[in-house]
């Protein structure tokens, strides 16, 4: 199966385990990550308006989606106006069910894909495959996933994981199923493993008469979708077959043409650390004559699938401004470490940590975890070209693990009860809180933990023992520093509290 | 200047050493130091695991404690616990009013905010000092933890501080700005992780040939000389107190 499924994942701290352990994933994902994230630094700081940039694409994320009604309506006027039909989709299974009707309507069984994560999200290719269609992935790194019977770890390098001889194995070995098969004797050599899947895809693209897109973004004034890639594959999608389906969010709408200024600079500097993307293809419903390129029939499909949700969230709707640069996962030290098939969605990273708990809710055990998947360091904040406070987010969404509240599911408000497994903790912390709340009692307990301190355990009991398993406990000083404090300069302090 | 120490919960723990430093420190610069006894913790743990409202009272407390107005600054050799009061105190009282109880909150945390300080910060900014009169004859580098650097902005503030120490070395960390894997309750949910950030960072440290590592916030420090330790490594972690409040006639033990 190929796609591979997303649901009954564990939750993010066994997935890790695994990750953690495995030396050549980790060098994988090492190697790439530092790559990219030095190259995009350099290319971020060739712009002297880079904050500007930043804080522009920030605004007109907000703005639409302020507005969003308004602009979704707007756009569909302008597909319409330009020989489009626009569908809606309130989740996963209504946006499939309508792109496997549309492509049953043209009769075909087969239809190549450009690389989309909202495919991905609502699992098309499974979908599709059930009905009896063969969905092909022709990005070069999907494709190399798609053969592996893999999944995607990256938003952007879906195969970041794999290095160059697993990926010559997997292509020598499967190719010959999916149609064309690897050449004799093929190496490792990234021009020898490239042309490997040039005429492996070419096969594809001549015969499809049915191609599947995401958009990285749509103009509400003129109804156009735009998708910028790197190899050229979707280009050729876009435009060889005759039916265009296309599947996109609902927040990836910008409203006028002028907005994509800001984030066509931003976006290949985020992503690739280009200065733009190699192909910028823009498509506006059909194309009426029949010597001209590009699709007779174009079909849009608005997908929802918890987005009015999360916009309905104050705080977590900032998540709906994210590009999909992947900047974000190649800052991440816990992506870094971890990989990203621990997040269990195919949004991994920081971003992911905060996405997918808002799309699919919180309620399973890897959705509950995700939050807690970040040291908080701040540096996917840094790096995100639209400011997403991240960290902020992800706050945000531990509360409502712990202590659940409102929400908004399926378009009505329902209140969150906490999630399981936190009671221990949180009773740890209503603890902690007494404590705290008076000064005498903290000393109390700093004497305690001091007189004792030659029989603290060298281990410690409970949740805390994955903390002693792999580094030393500080020791108990015999004197905490308020005793000292009183003890030498007691006489001095005027401030409150100093009979505590 | 009368300053108020806020030597947070974990120092007074389990640091006095950093507390001691900085009274020492701050006295040998002409600061009046008092520590407000009635301090407790500032809430960071309760808000960052998303026990919010467990924090607010702890908030409350720290604003009643330090909200005076004898006090010049509020001065915390803690870069975390300083964000927390600076970035996440008027996040705390935007919250509270976003869900309809008023402006309390934020009126109570208000004083404290723009007055507290992280240690460096208030030698640099404050004091307007650099050199600080310090030896410490060791090769040293430097790790800039992660609220330091990204919430609160430290930049070079302490390397110019360390550059000025007499004796001292100071050598560059390779990929210092990565988070040492602490992260508070992250250490615990996500341990395997959380050691391998932290076996990552010890290794570099190792790297330079530096005796010590030195960084601003105890909680960073104590997560990697715990690893550390486990590693046997020689690379000593000190706080930047410490070495800042050394001198020839009083060393650094
Ligand atoms: S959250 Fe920001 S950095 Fe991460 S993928 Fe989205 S836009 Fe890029």
């Amino acid at each position: 199966m190929s796609g591979g499924t997303f649901v009954g994942m564990p939750a993010f701290p066994e997935a890790a385990h695994e990750a953690v352990g495995n030396t050549t994933l980790r060098a994988n994902l090492r190697h790439a990550t530092h790559t990219i994230r030095d190259k995009r630094a350099r290319a971020v700081a060739e712009l002297d308006d880079w904050a500007e940039l930043r804080a522009a694409g920030r605004r007109v994320k907000d703005h639409t989606l302020r507005h969003l009604d308004r602009y979704l309506v707007q756009l569909e006027e302008s597909v319409v106006r330009a020989g489009g039909t626009v569908h809606w989709a309130a989740d996963a299974d209504e946006a499939n069910r309508i792109v496997t009707d549309l492509v049953k309507a043209t009769g075909e069984s087969e239809v190549v894909k450009v690389k989309s994560m909202a495919t991905q999200e609502i699992g098309l290719n499974e979908a599709l495959e059930a009905e009896g269609i063969h969905a092909y992935e022709t990005d070069l790194a999907e494709l190399i996933v798609q053969l592996g019977r893999d999944r995607p770890s990256h938003i952007l390098v879906p195969a970041i994981h794999r290095n160059r001889g697993e990926i010559r194995d997997i292509f020598a070995k499967e190719m010959a199923g999916w149609g064309r098969p690897a050449p004799e004797g093929l190496t490792d050599t990234p021009a020898e493993l490239a042309e490997a899947a040039r005429l492996h895809l070419r096969e594809k693209f001549l015969r499809a008469k049915v191609g599947i897109s995401g958009a990285n973004f749509m103009v509400a004034e003129t109804g156009t979708l735009v998708v910028v890639e790197s190899e050229g594959n979707g280009r050729m999608c876009l435009t060889l077959p005759e039916t265009l389906i296309s599947v996109v969010g609902i927040e990836k709408l910008v409203p006028t043409w002028r907005d994509l200024e800001v984030f066509l600079q931003t976006l290949p500097r985020s992503s690739t650390a280009e200065r733009m993307n190699p192909y910028t293809s823009m498509w506006t419903g059909t194309t009426d004559s029949d010597t001209a390129d590009g699709p007779s029939t174009f079909h849009l499909v608005l997908l929802d699938n918890g987005r009015t949700d999360t916009l309905a969230d104050e705080v977590g709707r900032q998540a709906l401004r994210c590009i999909r640069c992947s900047a974000c996962l190649n800052v991440c030290p816990v992506y870094e470490r971890a990989g990203g098939h621990a997040y269990g969605s195919v949004y991994p990273g920081p971003i992911g940590a905060i996405l997918s708990p808002q799309l699919r809710g919180t309620q399973s055990e890897i959705d509950a975890s995700l939050p807690y998947a970040s040291s908080l360091c701040g540096a996917c904040y840094e790096v995100c070209p639209v400011a997403i406070d991240i960290p902020e987010v992800l706050v945000h969404l531990r509360e409502r693990v712990v202590q659940g509240g409102e929400a908004t599911r399926h378009g009505t408000k329902v209140m969150l009860k906490p999630a399981k497994g936190h009671a221990a903790e949180r009773a740890a912390m209503r603890a902690a809180g007494l404590v705290f709340a008076r000064p005498g009692a903290l000393r109390a307990g700093q004497r305690l933990a001091s007189r004792t301190r030659r029989l603290h355990p060298r281990t410690l009991p409970g949740p805390g023992r994955a903390w002693s398993a792999t580094r030393e406990l500080p020791k108990v000083p015999a004197e905490p520093f308020r005793d000292w404090w009183q003890r030498t300069q007691g006489a001095r302090s005027k401030g409150k509290g100093n009979d505590a | 200047m009368r300053v108020a120490l806020f030597l947070t919960c974990v120092n007074d723990t389990l640091y006095p050493d950093t507390g001691r430093a900085v009274v020492k420190l701050l006295t040998r610069l002409g600061v009046e130091v008092d520590f407000p006894m009635a301090q407790t913790c500032c809430g960071q743990a309760h808000y960052n695991t998303g026990y919010r409202h467990q924090a607010e009272p702890l908030a409350r407390h720290f604003s009643d404690v330090f909200g005076s107005d004898a006090y010049d600054a509020i001065v915390t050799p803690s870069g975390s616990c300083g964000a927390m009061v600076r970035e996440l105190y008027p996040r705390m009282g935007e919250r509270a009013r976003a869900e309809g109880r008023g402006d309390g909150l934020a009126r109570t945390l208000a004083p404290v905010v723009p007055k507290t300080y992280e240690l460096t910060e208030f030698l640099v900014d404050v004091l307007g000092v650099t050199d600080v009169g310090a030896y410490y004859p060791h090769k040293v580098t430097y790790h800039p933890t992660c609220h330091g650097l990204r919430s609160l902005g430290l930049g070079e503030r302490p390397t110019r501080l360390l550059r000025a120490v007499k004796g001292l070395e100071l050598v560059e960390l390779p990929g210092a700005e990565e988070c040492c894997g602490f992260g508070g309750t992250f250490a615990v949910k996500n341990s395997d992780v959380s050691a391998a950030m932290g076996t990552d960072k010890v290794r570099h440290a190792e790297s330079t040939g530096a005796d010590v590592l030195c960084a601003a916030d105890n909680s960073c420090l104590m997560h990697i000389s715990g690893t550390a330790a486990r590693l046997r490594t020689a690379v000593r972690p000190v706080h930047i107190a410490e070495i800042l409040a050394s001198t020839e006639e009083e060393p650094l033990s």
